[in-house]
């Protein structure tokens, strides 16, 4: 039946039916050809350009090369800052599956703690370029180094780099002077070329690292690399070489530094050591200080908040942010500013009482000896630290000859050429209390600011490079850090660090106050008389200062209520006398009284002045002294 | 006019031997100039690897093997065989979701015993339009509406099963070649302009049943530069291969984009974008020219071939063949979206070359065993 039933059916038809659709097939597949060819026309030809342009974008990379960063020598020629070759744990994202799994792997064969892991990860999330890898953990030991290194084929996207990295050999003492370098960050990138950091580990932070970071850091080297999709370097089409950054040469004498933090015990403090030739600075302490190394590591979060929350403020800055009243130290000043106006003479006499009443029933300005002095003159109220004497001098200049005299000394300003973040102080006028308190100047605000009181706040750099001045006879350098960039001798710009003379009306009033600073310690009365015995002559100057807290941190003041309550113990001195070499300011915070820092800056005179430190210190010597 | 060129072609060579040894010079002839040309690409793209190249050629002589060796079997046993074999690879199928193997989430493998593998839905390709062409093999043409309705459903079924796997690409390739035969057989212009129209539909309607891969892979296509580093790589990679290729391209392994790794996949889905980089649109025609060649000959044999089962199952082989390419080259090029088709013949990998050769040997077959008339 069904051979029958074909035998109606029309093969023929059906033949040519197939064979119209293989046809139609036919035509169909010969447009969409065409359709494939106008597609790669429009990429290969049309689009060619663009996707040309794409394909180089992709394999030309520029890779920049770190330049070894300048060295910090001191005076002596010691390294303060050094770079040292370290071997990091770097990754490549990109090359990691997974990174549970990573870290699991990792686990079991070196330490990566739950910080590093995190600081990773958050780093990770940042732009950054693709490919490029990023420390986990840095500065690994030799004995992690080869345990990493014996299972690296099987961590993908893991490798050991060898850096260099930022080392300060000495530690806390230098901190504040040095200063760190650290990690770069986002905000950091803003300020400075992002293409030239892209392969630097650390920028400068603060101290002369930060300062001088540009100095420091050199020129990038840039090389045009081609590169594969996961960022291997194939090979090199261009390249320029890295400059070296240069190195600085301080007026830093180590063992100066390194001395006068320890003389400073376990007081919390400031030295700032000046030589009045040059005002090079030759020590710049504040105590306590904090390893600058933590901050090249990377800081954990703990030890940060160690460092914040610590009561004595390590991350404060002393020496160049902390403003003391500068108490009796001010006298010499206030004592010239009293012949330049004509308020006082060397000749003149004056009874002092246990205490200075500017009207007959008014407040009682009480000295320090509460029976007074008697009588006495200029030279005496310096040699005796008289108080009421400088009350009723004060009283009679009024605040605005004190300020304009005080102002040719660098008081009020900041006057340091080559450190970033010095405080101003305070040197008050008339028109700052009518800004800010809005009130008229009393006279009893000038009988306090007489004796470096009251209103008035300087920095420890500040009563440095005014005592310096003093010491030369006026000759005024603006202190500074750095003596050579490279072997150049350094200039800074528009004259900005050019020496002047603050000249008196008489001259001859700076030997004379320089005599009376001498007597200070040679005096039998002389408050610094504890400081004789020395085979060359010391002028100087002693203070207590009537403790406010330090205008930076209101906290200091709440805790140790007992100890907050002793004086601030202030010394200057400079020394030879007649020619000298050094001039220091000493401060103890609540040191009581000032045999202290008199005796501190002896220490340091002695050792500076006869280069003869205490043998412990051999190692601070530097080469050039050999 | 052809016929005489044909004939003349063929006289260079000993026409009686061919034909008992059932290899069609033509197709055999355009076959090997695509293998050839498919080496020389995949030695640049495999970053000169001999081993590979020498891997793919152990392939591609089995796959040859097997081509000569069905070119053998007379159409009319395969004829009879298909419905059988339609049912056991069908089972086959249910037995891949039962207790197939697989990677990243997809079933796609039968384990079989010593280690090898097996891949049903691969054989689907050739089966399904042996069982369309052999439903319409005694009935006649063009079909009816009621014969449209039972070959949708003999599509329809090992479709949703491979599409479970899932495995869409092979899901579709296999439901296009049943729906070539129907064409072919002569299914009324009036139902295909009607599927033509209900096509947004039955998007939609896919896009419902895809996973979120399948759809992540729809929308890259749309839009590849959404994410560039992630699913959108592949694409912005392959058109920066192409593109910059240009009209005479960069040269024999001198493609960055192939050569630095940027281009993914290079020897296996992605290699016609070596071959655009490296030889520019030049070399792509050359390339397209090629499958031209295979295909033109295959429907020629479809056009000619005995009975209606040989006529519909060479001209949708063909075209399935066809669409293999088109499917490839315009993903890879960013007209299609990525759905993971190899390019027939010349991307590196197992399965895929010895269905295609045995393809080819079926044409072979329908082409040689012919009565003489």
């Amino acid at each position: 039946m069904s051979r029958r039933h074909q035998n109606f059916r029309n093969y023929r038809q059906e033949q040519r039916l197939t064979q119209q659709r293989v046809f139609a097939a036919a035509i169909f597949v010969l447009l969409m050809a065409i359709v494939l060819m106008a597609r790669l026309f429009y990429l290969q030809v049309i689009e060619h350009e663009l996707y040309q342009t794409k394909a180089n974008d992709n394999r030309v990379m520029l890779v920049t090369e770190p330049p070894p960063r300048g060295l910090i020598y001191d005076r002596n020629g010691l390294v303060l800052a050094d770079n040292r070759p370290i071997h990091s744990l770097t990754v490549i994202p990109e090359r990691v599956e997974s990174f549970p799994k990573l870290k699991q792997m990792l686990s079991g064969i070196i330490d990566i703690s739950d910080d590093e892991w995190e600081d990773f990860d958050e780093r990770r999330k940042e732009y950054r370029r693709p490919y490029q890898s990023l420390t986990l953990k840095s500065q690994l030991t030799d004995e992690e180094w080869a345990k990493v290194s014996v299972d690296l084929y099987k961590l993908d996207g893991v490798q050991v780099e060898a850096q260099l990295t930022r080392y300060y050999p000495y530690g806390e003492a230098f901190a504040h002077a040095i200063g760190y370098v650290g990690r770069i960050t986002s905000k950091d990138l803003e300020t400075v070329d992002k293409l030239a950091y892209q392969g630097a580990l650390f920028i400068g932070k603060t101290g002369v690292e930060g300062y001088y970071e540009k100095t420091l850091f050199g020129e990038a080297g840039l090389s045009k690399v081609e590169v594969n999709a996961r960022g291997r370097i194939m090979s090199e089409l261009e390249r320029q070489n890295p400059t070296p950054g240069k190195d600085l040469h301080l007026y830093l004498d180590a063992r100066l530094q390194q001395y006068a933090y320890d003389l400073l015990g376990d007081y919390t403090g400031a030295v700032v050591a000046i030589d009045p030739t040059t005002g090079g600075i030759l020590a710049l302490v504040s105590k306590p200080g904090y390893d600058p190394n933590l901050f090249v590591r990377g800081i954990s979060i703990d030890d940060y908040a160690k460092l914040r929350q610590s009561k004595k403020l390590p991350l404060f800055n002393r020496a160049l942010r902390g403003g003391y009243p500068p108490a009796s130290t001010i006298k010499p000043f206030m004592g010239l500013a009293g012949l330049e106006y004509g308020f006082s003479s060397w000749t003149e006499r004056y009874f002092a009482k246990g205490y200075y009443q500017i009207n007959p029933d008014g407040r009682r300005y009480r000295d320090w000896k509460r029976t007074g002095h008697g009588w006495i003159n200029l030279e005496r109220s310096i040699i005796e630290s008289v108080d009421t004497y400088y009350y009723q001098l004060a009283n009679k200049m009024g605040i605005t000859p004190i300020h304009n005299f005080l102002t040719r000394f660098g008081f009020g300003q900041t006057t340091l050429l080559d450190l970033n973040g010095e405080s101003h102080g305070l040197l008050p006028s008339n028109e700052w209390k009518k800004a800010k308190y809005k009130e008229p100047w009393y006279p009893g605000d000038s009988v306090n600011v007489g004796i470096g009181q009251g209103f008035m706040v300087a920095t420890p750099l500040q009563i440095a490079s005014a005592t310096s001045a003093l010491a030369s006879k006026g000759h005024y350098f603006y202190p500074r850090m750095t003596q050579l960039v490279g072997d150049k001798i350094i200039e800074f710009p528009d004259g900005l660090g050019d020496e002047h003379d603050i000249v008196l009306k008489d001259q001859r009033n700076w030997g004379r106050m320089i005599d009376a600073m001498r007597k200070v310690i040679t005096d039998s009365h002389g408050t610094a008389r504890r400081l004789q015995g020395t085979d060359y002559e010391i002028a100087g100057k002693t203070g207590t200062g009537q403790v406010f807290s330090l205008q930076e941190d209101q906290e200091y003041d709440a805790d140790s209520l007992e100890k907050r309550l002793h004086d601030h113990a202030l010394f200057i001195g400079f020394a030879p006398a007649g020619n000298p070499k050094i001039s220091v300011f000493a401060i103890f915070e609540n040191g009581g009284s000032s045999s202290k820092p008199a005796d501190l800056t002896k220490a340091l005179f002695d050792a500076y002045l006869h280069d003869d430190y205490p043998a412990r210190y051999d190692y601070l010597k530097g080469d050039k002294n050999d | 006019m052809t016929d005489s060129f044909y004939r003349r072609a063929l006289s260079f060579t000993n026409a009686r031997l061919w034909k008992l040894v059932h290899v069609d010079v033509l197709l055999m002839g355009a076959l090997l100039l695509l293998i050839c040309g498919g080496l020389f690409i995949l030695y640049s793209a495999s970053g000169q690897n001999v081993a590979m190249v020498e891997r793919q050629v152990f392939r591609l002589v089995i796959g040859l093997m097997i081509c000569v060796a069905l070119a053998q079997l007379p159409p009319k046993y395969m004829r009879r065989a298909s419905p059988a074999l339609f049912i056991f690879i069908s089972v086959l199928l249910v037995c891949v979701l039962l207790f197939g193997v697989g990677a990243k989430g997809a079933q796609r493998w039968l384990a079989l015993p010593g280690g090898l593998r097996f891949q049903p839905s691969e054989i689907m390709k050739i089966v399904m339009p042996m069982m369309i062409a052999w439903y319409f093999s005694d009935k006649q043409l063009p079909p009816n509406f009621k014969q449209i309705l039972a070959v949708l459903g003999l599509i329809v079924l090992p479709v949703l099963m491979i599409a479970k796997q899932p495995d869409l690409g092979t899901a579709l390739l296999v439901a296009v070649s049943g729906v070539f035969v129907l064409f072919l057989a002569g299914l009324g212009w009036r139902y295909i302009l009607g599927a033509t129209a209900l096509a947004p539909a039955a998007a939609y309607t896919l896009w419902q049943f895809m996973h979120d891969y399948q759809r992540q892979r729809v929308l890259t296509f749309l839009n590849p530069e959404s994410d560039p580093l992630g699913s959108g790589w592949n694409i912005i990679q392959s058109k920066t291969a192409i593109g910059s290729g240009g009209l005479y391209g960069k040269g024999f392994l001198q493609g960055t984009q192939a050569q630095l790794d940027f281009l993914p996949e290079s020897h296996t889905d992605f290699i016609i974008a070596v071959l655009a980089e490296e030889f520019g649109m030049l070399g792509c025609g050359v390339l397209i020219l090629a499958y031209f060649l295979v295909i033109a000959r295959g429907l020629y044999i479809a056009a000619y071939a005995e009975d209606n089962y040989a006529r519909l199952l060479a001209g949708s082989l063909t075209l399935t063949f066809f669409v293999y390419m088109f499917v490839n080259i315009g993903m890879v090029s960013g007209i299609l979206p990525v759905v993971g088709v190899p390019l027939p013949l010349v991307s590196y990998g197992g399965t895929s070359i010895i269905t295609i050769m045995a393809t080819f040997g079926i044409l072979m077959s329908i082409q040689t065993h012919k009565r003489a008339r």
